[in-house]
């Protein structure tokens, strides 16, 4: 490390949203030419943080200073973050699959000549970025027409169009195979030579391992500790430990399995991307579930955890390649959604909003709307018979409302996903796959949807629980499945599972198991 | 909150149970307002004209093919697509069962019969292409609207065909006149006893039930001030009809419309079928994750649309007593205006058929009375076109501003909604380990 002075110093930043503190009085510290990681789990506050460093969260809306090369420095929206020298680069790429590779990097900062753009110069300018990223394509290539690797180096590219000073990397090799992230992260430790610091966000270890130079740990919105990679001699087990170090007290409802047989099992289950047909996003994955037992799926963003469940649930997501799927040692053929559910299989999405409810629709109708006929007469839905039920789910989930023909779009989060999962209770499942059931939703909610998801298991019920905080899934489930880049890498039972064995199988494809 | 306002609010909220308002009609109830106002209004600018007998029923026959065709559009519209093709697939049914009877010699019934048949097809072809093919619904009907009116000037050979008399009973036929003369239509009379009574009993049913649910019904007063208004409406109606000039009397292009008003708000409101539509329009992932077959439901209401334009066009083609290459002309636009200004919304999920219906009776008495005045067509467009877009603006900005409609506003008391944070949308989630002041009570009683 050439240099010793500071490039950025964030002091005390505290930002709240309405009801929670998402960052208390963190601070960080990134010297002139290093690649300073964080760390932390998912809703640790990582990318609050780097939101209010680029000015998604304008000045005033938090407190605390920033300090950018030795000037306090407050930016009142990205444009003017960009200004000063630091560039985001998000984890969804935002590139314009219809442009070419000079539009996209020069949009929005087109190099003019009497006002029209000199398309000349952009070229040129474009052949240099792309020989300083090692990219060697034609620079009109339209940019769908190249893989994710390439355009995540068109966006440094156009991030050095800039003249960036501090890079923001957030996830910045999570859609990357092994070929592209080594060359990514090449290019990044030789933009440390020349001036260029970075900032990089990643639940890959290994990688930080490699690269950083130092690292912060954010936990529940507070920076635990900032260790030198070298000086400490950190290594993941040490970044692990400072991530998950939590107590899991009485967060959850006390429960005593009563586990009955087998009776769900997917067998070697392979699916390959929608688009992408060369990628193959589950892999030869197996796994069981019996009566009553709440399984865990546990594995990073991007690991293919959704994409598994939804294949699953009547092949809605992915195009299916082989597997089979048995139920009560049959198997079953779950072609569609409506098979789905007439085999009794249930899923709650990810994404409340988008793929769980019709917004504008009231409770009444969304908890009937995945099994109207149970409430009709040949084609007719009967309302005396869909308030009953609805009426009935209001009260033992008790969801916060004043009727259920309120309109679902004015519930609290936490009261929205008892509405999904009434929805899908109503349909009588025997298997619930829930898919972060837990997410945007306050503590006391969340003791509540644990409660559920108890109750249905004691029902008999199997139910598999996807989620991205680990202490959630130690403290819900009799047994851990984990998922690394589409495989299953593990099946721990929960009594002998603890964060830093479950961290590792979710980051490397240790070994292969079978499943039990 | 003091008590004279509580009452106040308590008051308006019952008036607006009378016209049924739930609390996702708010909109209605609106333009429901605006119709009764405009009725009014033209009442009173026309000397009374405007509801006049002779002026009643020539608003019915003369709008109940639009008002037929917002029925389908209004489901289109649901769902999420458009139909631009309306007037050329009516044109184009028009005629095709026009030359079946002038030169096929079909006899009447079966025309209509072959009329339908010929919307189902052409219905089927374009849902086709918007389900199974995924063209958008915008591109493919305005393909149609070109291909169809086309269609209609090759079979036509853009000439105007006649049509027999038989067949004219659709679209210029009344009521009979039976039984003893009472100076007024007897059958009109007797409809309008039994949509009198309907009026009543469908109260008294809903009352029932709305008991049944343990939910909280209207006072009695409501309920009796709200049928003996429905009455007095239909019993006005009635005389109007049933005493005009001799030899008409409600019109059957009218008890057409009434069937279909019934038998769609049925399906829309009460059918799994309907729920299907609702719920792609609203949120078409949702709904296929909730094993609704989205496709189909595309492919039906597209088809259903083009079924109910080729009746309009032969209701039309028998008012007209011919079918001629100029038929159904921008009728696509009427239909959609009506169906927006009766509060669907653009993006789909929202919009009944009574509320379409409603609005394009504003559209039709608009027209009619700015005519009765001796209004330009020129200058009546102009109009036409600044309420279409003053009656969806003022929805937007009342949305945007966080309320549903300005009775909305007026019901809470004039102050706007407060909004909810809206945590679950923030690309940050909030962290998972953050105190809680409030104790969580377990939802399951300990054993």
């Amino acid at each position: 490390m050439s240099t010793n002075h500071t490039i950025l110093e964030m002091r005390s930043i505290t930002k709240e949203f309405p009801g929670v503190k998402a960052l208390s009085d963190v601070s960080i510290l990134v010297r002139a030419g290093e690649i300073h990681a964080i760390c932390g789990e998912n809703g640790a506050g990582k990318s609050t943080l780097m939101n209010v460093l680029s000015g998604v969260y304008p000045a005033g809306s938090y407190t605390g200073d920033i300090i950018f090369q030795g000037d306090e420095v407050h930016f009142k929206d990205i444009r003017s973050s960009e200004a000063a020298g630091i560039v985001i680069i998000h984890q969804e790429l935002a590139l314009i699959p219809e442009l070419s590779i000079t539009e996209n990097i020069f949009l929005g900062n087109e190099p003019t000549k009497r006002g029209a753009i000199d398309w000349v110069d952009a070229k040129k300018r474009a052949l240099e970025l792309l020989a300083r990223v090692g990219l060697h394509d034609d620079p009109d290539t339209q940019i769908k027409h190249i893989g994710v690797g390439k355009q995540q180096l068109v966006e440094i590219a156009k991030a050095l169009s800039k003249s960036v000073k501090l890079l923001i990397l957030d996830e910045p090799t999570a859609a990357l195979n092994e070929a592209d992230s080594r060359h990514l992260l090449d290019l990044i430790r030789g933009l440390k030579g020349k001036g260029v610091s970075s900032i990089m966000i990643s639940h890959k270890l290994n990688e930080i391992e490699q690269v950083a130079d130092s690292i912060t740990i954010l936990r529940d919105g507070r920076a635990i500790e900032t260790l030198k990679i070298k000086a400490d001699g950190v290594n993941e087990d040490r970044i692990i430990r400072g991530m998950v170090g939590r107590s899991l007290a009485s967060r959850f409802p006390d429960r005593t399995a009563h586990l009955g047989d087998v009776f769900f099992e997917v067998r070697d289950w392979t699916v390959q991307h929608p688009q992408a047909s060369e990628r193959m996003v589950v892999k030869n994955s197996s796994f069981t579930v019996r009566r009553g037992e709440i399984v865990g799926l546990a594995g990073l963003m991007g690991a293919g955890r959704t994409e598994l469940a939804m294949s699953i649930f009547g092949r809605s997501y992915g195009n299916f390649i082989s597997g089979q799927i048995f139920k009560d040692g049959e198997e079953i053929q779950v072609r569609n959604v409506t098979e789905a559910i007439d085999h009794g299989l249930a899923y709650v999405s990810e994404d409340r909003k988008a793929l769980g409810l019709n917004l504008i629709d009231d409770i009444k109708r969304s908890i009937v709307s995945a099994k109207l006929s149970k409430i009709s007469v040949g084609h007719v839905v009967n309302n005396v018979k869909e308030y009953e039920a609805s009426e009935a789910f209001r009260k033992s989930l008790r969801i916060k409302t004043p009727s259920v023909d309120a309109g679902v779009r004015k519930l609290s989060g936490g009261n929205q996903q008892k509405v999904v999962l009434a929805k899908w209770m109503f349909t009588d499942p025997d298997l619930l796959i829930l898919d972060e059931p837990t997410r945007g939703i306050d503590v006391g909610a969340k003791y509540e949807i644990y409660a559920i998801i108890q109750a249905l298991a004691a029902q008999g019920k199997g139910v598999i629980m996807i989620s991205s905080e680990l202490p959630e899934l130690l403290g819900l489930t009799d047994r851990i499945y984990t998922i690394f880049e589409g495989a299953i890498t593990d099946c721990i039972p929960t009594d002998q599972a603890d964060p830093e064995s479950l961290m590792k199988s979710m980051t490397s494809a240790k070994k292969k198991v079978q499943g039990k | 909150m003091s008590e004279a306002t509580g009452r106040v609010k308590a008051g308006l909220k019952d008036l607006k149970k009378i016209f049924g308002g739930g609390q996702s009609d708010v909109r209605q109830f609106g333009i429901l307002f605006s119709l009764i106002a405009i009725i009014v209004l033209f009442q009173y600018l026309t000397h009374g004209l405007t509801l006049s007998s002779g002026n009643l029923i020539n608003l019915v026959s003369q709008y109940s093919y639009i008002l037929i065709l917002a029925i389908g559009m209004v489901m289109v519209i649901i769902a999420g697509h458009i139909d631009l093709s309306v007037g050329s697939v009516a044109a184009f049914a028009g005629i095709v069962v026009a030359t079946s009877m002038d030169s096929w010699h079909f006899p009447w019934p079966l025309a209509i019969l072959f009329g339908l048949v010929v919307g189902a097809l052409i219905g089927a072809f374009q849902g086709w292409w918007v389900a199974y093919v995924g063209v958008p619904a915008f591109i493919v009907t305005l393909a149609g609207m070109l291909i169809w009116r086309g269609g209609n000037q090759v079979i036509g050979n853009a000439n105007t065909v006649p049509v027999p008399h038989g067949f004219t009973i659709i679209g210029a036929g009344y009521l009979p006149e039976i039984g003893p003369n009472t100076g007024y239509n007897n059958l009109t009379l007797l409809l309008g006893l039994l949509v009198a009574v309907a009026v009543v009993v469908k109260e008294l049913r809903a009352r029932r039930v709305q008991e049944g649910m343990g939910s909280t019904t209207a006072p009695v007063w409501v309920s009796v001030l709200k049928v003996v208004l429905l009455d007095v409406v239909v019993i006005y109606a009635t005389m109007s009809f049933a005493g005009g000039r001799t030899g008409t009397s409600f019109p059957v292009s009218g008890i057409i419309l009434g069937v279909l008003v019934l038998c769609y708000s049925f399906v829309m409101r009460n059918t799994i079928f309907g729920r299907h539509i609702y719920a792609v329009g609203g949120n078409r992932l949702a709904a296929e994750l909730s094993g609704v077959k989205s496709r189909r439901v595309d492919f039906l209401v597209i088809m259903n649309m083009s079924i109910l334009a080729a009746l309009a066009g032969m209701i039309f083609v028998a008012r007209s007593v011919a079918s001629g290459p100029q038929d159904g002309l921008s009728w696509e636009l009427d239909a959609i205006a009506a169906v927006f200004i009766g509060g669907a919304a653009v993006s789909g999920g929202i919009g009944t058929v009574t509320g379409s219906i409603v609005g394009g009776l504003v559209m039709a008495v608009l027209n009619n009375g700015l005519q009765l005045m001796g209004v330009g067509s020129d200058r009546v467009q102009i109009i036409k076109g600044l309420v279409l877009l003053l009656a969806v603006g003022v929805d937007v900005w009342n949305k945007s501003q966080g309320r549903p409609s300005i009775t909305g506003f007026l019901m809470r008391g004039g102050k706007s909604e407060k909004k909810t944070p809206d945590r679950a949308t923030g690309d940050e989630l909030p962290p998972s380990g953050s105190p809680d002041p409030e104790v969580p009570r377990p939802l399951v009683p300990a054993p």
